[in-house]
């Protein structure tokens, strides 16, 4: 920061974080603790303050805990969701001060300067804190100083729950904590006991050379910290970026034009927003409050990644279609809910790419009709089992060419395009063109049977091709292949079908499983 | 785009006098809306769709349909990586995606298979969304069920004929002789004709004009 203000940082430790967060959703009464799995033990993870009086301790081993107290009650902690809550805490602290960084598991680290007067002074800063963490239902230890160090060591150890040291007097402030205070290694502490350095001020007024001779450079690094006298930084976490704007309106309104031109203006700025992250929108989500309360939300997924607003707005045309304004829409918002990267494109005359745009935009105009899943493309499968060889898959995912699922080898293959798409399709005989799920005829023998009756014709074959053996893939439990080895044959038939069979030899059956033509 | 040579004009009907000429049916009119119907339907449409200009190929059926397109089968005629399948849950959502395809000029094909008669109002509606985008259009119909409005209606039926005799006479061991007869034509005359696909060379060749 400038030389000109000294800086001042605020600690604010959660001691019971975990058990507070628990304790707000679900009040109980008497002792409680949180359990963590630690090898092969539940231990104590966090206890509320009626169980510390029991006699419990972090780290205490679930059995002897309840050994202690009979009435304790236990919930298995979620570092996870600890971790979200801290997070919604670090949102919540930058009413404070805009530069809010995690610290540790449970703390929060606020940079204050010139951002105290705000609340009133320091002193009110931190009775605001105290008050409104303790009508949430959280215990907080606060800390002020100009330091990092020296806040975290006020928040962690001073008497008080909120401690301050006034600019300039960090060293005073220090001096009669433990040293503990100085976020050390257990090593360090133990050793400084053993030296007789307990407290802070102590070591101050101790020899530095032999200090740093004995305990390394990190416990030196430490104090001057705290001090003052070696920088350290404040790391807010970054936002992620946010994909929303809102229009209010000072009168509602209802007509479809209006409602369009509304979202034409939203759509603006949101593109905006996505140009500058280089971020295209895979869903929107658009949001009408009504004058009477109630909202409406129209959705639209698209079939790829996009940012440009003229090609968008035509898209939710049919969506606002269906929207019941009411008595007239007073708010708009308008939401990215799912964006994908999309670096921005150089324009050059060769590659337009326009006609595919416009086979996407078609495919999101028929996905909102028919839901986007349903809109789907072929792509080659490795596998000898007809209807395995290929897959289905959303056309929104899988471009024309080769989809990511197929990406490495057809990307290491150095042939044309052409030759290898031949390739992928290359089946080693003729296939039908339709499929269906097999259909039982009657038939005896390994030969096609002759008249052959199927879907209540009497077809006679004139010609057979086959038979063409394939085996189940054993490693997969398909249930239309418990009969085991298939052989297919073609057969054309005088009347002009031509079908395509298989018998299994194993459960002698014949199926019909597809037609030619 | 596609894989596939260029079209390749089909050989006209030489050996009868007036019959008319294949190559004013086939390659369909664009821009407007045919049908087919009959066994041979999907071979046809998978024929259309290697003639289709270069774009986008839609094929829309609905989601109940048991049987499956293949698309192994569908690789001796086209590429099927540019087919799109359009799984809509009922007959309507059917016609209005295939009118919003059909409208759009990104899409060559639009391929609709038709479970109930279209009534000439949905037909037509069809035809002015192909007029509108330039896209052509074929329905599948089951047999009987067309719509006025549709601009060519042909019938399509697999058709067992003996191997050709002779030296030299390949046998056709790899496709099926198709009788495809034009029953419908809003601008021209009907015809007949007997028509196999030769999947090595992506060729279609007229065998002999089928006797009325």
């Amino acid at each position: 920061m400038s030389a000109g203000t000294g800086r001042r940082i605020a600690s604010m430790w959660f001691p019971r974080l975990p058990s507070d967060r628990v304790l707000r959703a679900t009040p109980l009464e008497g002792p409680f603790a949180l359990t963590l799995r630690e090898g092969n033990t539940e231990r104590i993870h966090c206890l509320n303050p009626a169980a510390e009086a029991a006699g419990l301790a972090r780290g205490m081993g679930l059995a002897d805990a309840r050994a202690f107290c009979p009435a304790l009650m236990t919930d298995p902690a979620r570092p996870d969701r600890e971790a979200r809550f801290l997070e919604v805490l670090r949102r919540w602290a930058m009413r404070y001060c805009p530069w809010v960084g995690t610290d540790g598991a449970d703390g929060l680290v606020l940079d204050v300067t010139g951002s105290a007067h705000l609340m009133g002074g320091e002193e009110a800063m931190l009775d605001d804190m105290a008050t409104r963490a303790a009508r949430s239902g959280l215990t907080l230890r606060a800390g002020l100083a100009d330091t990092r160090g020296a806040a975290w060591a006020l928040a962690h150890h001073a008497r008080g729950a909120t401690a301050r040291a006034a600019p300039g007097e960090t060293a005073q402030a220090l001096a009669p904590l433990p040293v503990t205070a100085l976020r050390l290694d257990p090593a360090e502490i133990a050793g400084l006991e053993r030296l007789g350095l307990r407290t802070v001020g102590a070591l101050e007024a101790a020899a530095r050379a032999p200090l740093a001779r004995r305990f390394g450079p990190g416990l030196l690094v430490r104090l001057d910290q705290a001090m003052g006298r070696q920088g350290e930084a404040v790391s807010p976490a970054g936002e992620a970026p946010h994909y929303a704007t809102r229009l209010t309106l000072p009168e509602p309104i209802g007509l479809e034009a209006d409602v369009m031109e509304g979202t034409r203006r939203l759509l603006e700025r949101l593109c905006e927003k996505l140009d500058h992250q280089e971020t295209g929108a895979r869903t929107l989500c658009l949001t009408l409050r009504r004058v009477d309360r109630d909202s409406r939300q129209v959705e639209l997924r698209l079939a790829a990644p996009m940012r440009d607003p003229v090609r968008i707005l035509p898209l939710f045309r049919r969506g606002l279609e269906e929207v019941d304004a009411g008595y007239g829409i007073d708010q708009m918002r308008l939401e990215a809910t799912l964006v994908e990267p999309l670096p921005a494109r150089q324009l050059s005359p060769r590659a337009t790419g326009g006609d595919r745009a416009r086979v996407e935009d078609l495919i999101t105009r028929i996905g909102t009709r028919i839901g986007l899943e349903n809109v789907q493309r072929f792509r080659p499968a490795d596998s000898h089992i007809p209807e395995r060889a290929f897959q289905v898959v959303p056309a929104a995912f899988a471009g024309p060419e080769a989809g990511p699922e197929m990406g490495p080898e057809m990307g290491a293959e150095a042939e044309p395009h052409t030759a290898n798409r031949a390739g992928a399709w290359a089946a080693p005989r003729p296939r039908p063109l339709r499929l269906f799920p097999p259909e039982p005829i009657a038939g005896h023998g390994p030969r096609p049977p002759v008249p052959l009756r199927w879907r209540r014709m009497s077809l006679t074959p004139v010609r057979v091709t086959g038979p063409e053996r394939i085996a189940p893939e054993w490693w997969f439990d398909l249930p239309g292949w418990r009969r085991g080895l298939r052989d297919y044959w073609t057969v054309d038939t005088r009347e002009g079908r031509r079908l395509w069979l298989f018998h299994t030899p194993q459960d002698p059956a014949w199926f019909v499983e597809g037609e030619f033509a | 785009m596609s894989s596939l040579p260029p079209s390749l004009p089909a050989k006209p009907a030489a050996h009868r006098g007036p019959a008319p000429v294949f190559a004013s049916a086939f390659p369909l009119r664009p821009a407007r809306v045919h049908e087919v119907c009959g066994a041979g339907a999907t071979a046809f449409a998978a024929l259309t769709c290697a003639r289709a200009r270069a774009g986008a190929l839609i094929w829309i059926r609905e989601t109940w349909m048991r049987d499956q397109l293949n698309p192994l089968g569908l690789a001796d005629f086209f590429d099927p990586s540019r087919l799109i399948l359009a799984r809509a849950p009922d007959a309507v959502d059917a016609l209005a995606v295939a009118e919003e395809a059909l409208r759009d000029s990104a899409v060559a094909l639009v391929l609709l298979e038709v479970t109930r008669p279209l009534d000439l109002r949905e037909g037509r509606r069809l035809q002015l969304a192909a007029k509108t985008g330039g896209s052509t259009g074929l329905c599948l119909i089951p047999e009987g069920m067309g719509s006025n409005a549709a601009e060519t209606r042909w019938r399509v039926q697999p058709h067992w004929a003996a191997p050709p005799e002779g030296r030299g006479a390949a046998p056709r061991s790899d496709s099926t002789l198709l009788r495809w007869q034009l029953i419908k034509n809003k601008s021209g005359t009907l015809g007949a004709w007997d028509v196999c696909w030769n999947r090595t060379t992506y060729r279609l060749d007229v065998v002999s004009p089928a006797a009325e």
